[in-house]
């Protein structure tokens, strides 16, 4: 036999039920609301994550590559390595030599004989190098430093390559990314507060309705929780419902962009990665949606009952 | 039991002053007095829609003093209350209606199907199951809400003017729906404005006045004045 809390709970949440079915007319503000909230928060949640693997995708290719005079020795190519690993800003460092160089060069201009026949393997004028790959984009300088060294310079044969321009680049998205992050974070707590607002709203006019029937509740016995709880699971099937339509509408854009755009590149916001990471993330993100759409439905409903049915803690 | 419970409004003079009342378990006590002598505040302190200014209330042993506002929806379970009005919830049936103050309870849908109909026999209702409250007269809504109340067998029964929408003849089956319950064992508390009523039950009658009980007579009578 069901004992009376769980059939209590089992009732207010059948009652949440039967009043959304009543009230979905008068919801439909708040829901469409909370839809564009967490629409917005969909969008800020894959452009976080494009903008991530942009900046990811700059990094990877970021590296420092310091060419090596002739005449140095296999031991003290071996000791420069080891010496480079060692320091913190270095993530790893890998030694290409002249021949190695010229094998990557043939293969580079495979397609232009002009090209190959200025260079063979008994005139080879290509250096060997190490390629040094940092830790931190941020912290090239370092490294540089420790190449300018005078100890350094003397193993060297030609200009260190330090991919300057792209470390720019870098700090460019990084700077938008982070504009965007906190522009999504303000965006979103707006929308957060509308929404709530619109649910105070709703359910005021809900609590409105239902006066008399509540009224009577309250006179026979019913616990605050009685009353307030189906009021809490109607504003909860809300932000459930609000994300589903959301969901539907991103996901009907994403085919779009996708089909319209072939994958291109909108400035910074890869849409192909976007797609994908859509695609691969839509069960993870709509559970996210849904979550949030319930806390911001349950939280709202909270607040504006206790504001609302104040008669029911006489 | 009340013991000098007064009851004062903002900016309005005292609705109750030191109101002392004793009720013996399965009493009928019957409460008359003009409109705003206090009768309904008297009601509402009971109740507890209203907490009292000062003075003691002491209802089937629990202290009001001491009662914690979430312990009052439990409270309410303990005391049936019929109103003038009736409180019914038009969109819902009969049933439904009785049924309503089991589910608030957390009781079982079984026993809810098992309790109703018997409810609706005692209070003369069978076979209106179906109806809705618009569809009835005065005199069975006004049962209807007698059943609603009672169901869940409480030990003290409020009906605060329970005839005063009825014709008389309507006003007679409640009164002897109360004097029904009140037999099975249930304290009732009536306020009526019927004089006939009051004259004819021969039961006990508290007369209140501006606030004040002015008269308790074991075997009342009551004039309009």
């Amino acid at each position: 036999m069901k004992d009376h809390k769980y059939i209590t709970v089992e009732r207010i949440i059948k009652n949440g039920f039967v009043n959304f079915g009543r009230n979905v007319w008068l919801a439909v503000a708040a829901i469409a609301m909370m839809g564009i909230t967490l629409t917005i928060l969909l969008f800020a949640i894959i452009a976080n994550a494009t903008f991530t693997h942009t900046i990811n995708d700059l990094t990877s290719h970021i590296d420092v590559v310091e060419y090596l005079k002739d005449n140095v020795s296999q031991s003290q190519v071996d000791r420069q390595i080891r010496d480079l690993k060692s320091l913190p800003e270095v993530k790893n460092a890998t030694y290409t030599s002249k021949a190695d160089a010229l094998l990557a060069y043939e293969k580079l201009n495979a397609n232009n004989p002009t090209l190959l026949a200025a260079i063979s393997q008994t005139d080879n004028p290509l250096p060997a190098s190490i390629t040094i790959k940092p830790s931190d984009p941020n912290r090239l300088q370092d490294i540089q430093d420790f190449l300018n060294k005078p100890s350094q310079k003397v193993l060297q044969s030609d200009p260190t390559s330090y991919s300057g321009d792209r470390k720019a680049a870098i700090d460019k998205i990084t700077s938008a990314t982070h504009f965007f992050q906190q522009a999504g974070i303000v965006g979103i707590i707006v929308f957060i507060v509308i929404s709530m607002l619109i649910i105070f709203n709703t359910i005021r006019m809900a609590i409105f309705n239902r006066r008399d029937e509540l009224i009577i509740m309250r006179l026979l016995g019913a616990s605050t929780s009685y009353i307030r709880g189906p009021f809490v699971v109607e504003t909860m099937l809300y932000g459930a419902v609000a994300a589903a339509i959301s969901l539907i509408v991103c996901w009907s854009l994403f085919k779009v962009a996708s089909s319209t755009l072939q994958a291109s590149s909108l400035g910074l916001l890869d849409i192909g990665y976007s797609n994908n990471y859509f695609s691969n993330h839509a069960a993870s993100i709509l559970t996210i949606q849904i979550l949030v759409g319930i806390l911001i439905g349950a939280a709202s409903s909270l607040i504006a009952t206790r504001r609302y049915l104040k008669f029911n803690r006489q | 039991m009340l013991d000098r419970v007064s009851k004062t409004y903002n900016r309005r003079g005292p609705a109750l002053e030191r109101i002392s009342l004793h009720v013996e378990p399965k009493e009928f006590v019957i409460i008359v007095g003009p409109s705003g002598a206090g009768k309904s505040t008297l009601f509402k302190l009971l109740t507890r829609e209203e907490k009292p200014t000062s003075g003691k209330i002491i209802v089937g042993g629990i202290d009001y003093e001491h009662l914690k506002d979430r312990d009052v929806p439990l409270l309410r379970r303990k005391i049936g209350v019929v109103f003038q009005d009736f409180k019914l919830l038009n969109n819902k049936t009969v049933y439904e209606n009785v049924a309503f103050a089991l589910e608030i309870a957390g009781i079982s849908s079984s026993e809810i199907k098992h309790t109703v109909p018997k409810v609706l026999d005692v209070v003369g209702l069978k076979g209106k199951e179906n109806n809705y409250p618009l569809e009835l007269s005065g005199g069975e809504r006004q049962r209807v809400a007698i059943a609603r109340a009672i169901i869940r067998q409480p030990k003290i029964l409020i009906a605060d003017e329970p005839t005063g929408n009825l014709d008389p003849k309507h006003a007679w089956d409640v009164i002897k729906v109360l004097e029904k319950i009140n037999k099975f064992g249930t304290t009732v508390l009536l306020t009526t404005h019927n004089q006939e009523i009051v004259n004819t039950l021969k039961r006990r009658v508290v007369t209140i006045r501006d606030g004040h009980i002015v008269s308790d007579k074991a075997v009342g009578q009551y004039k309009n004045s």
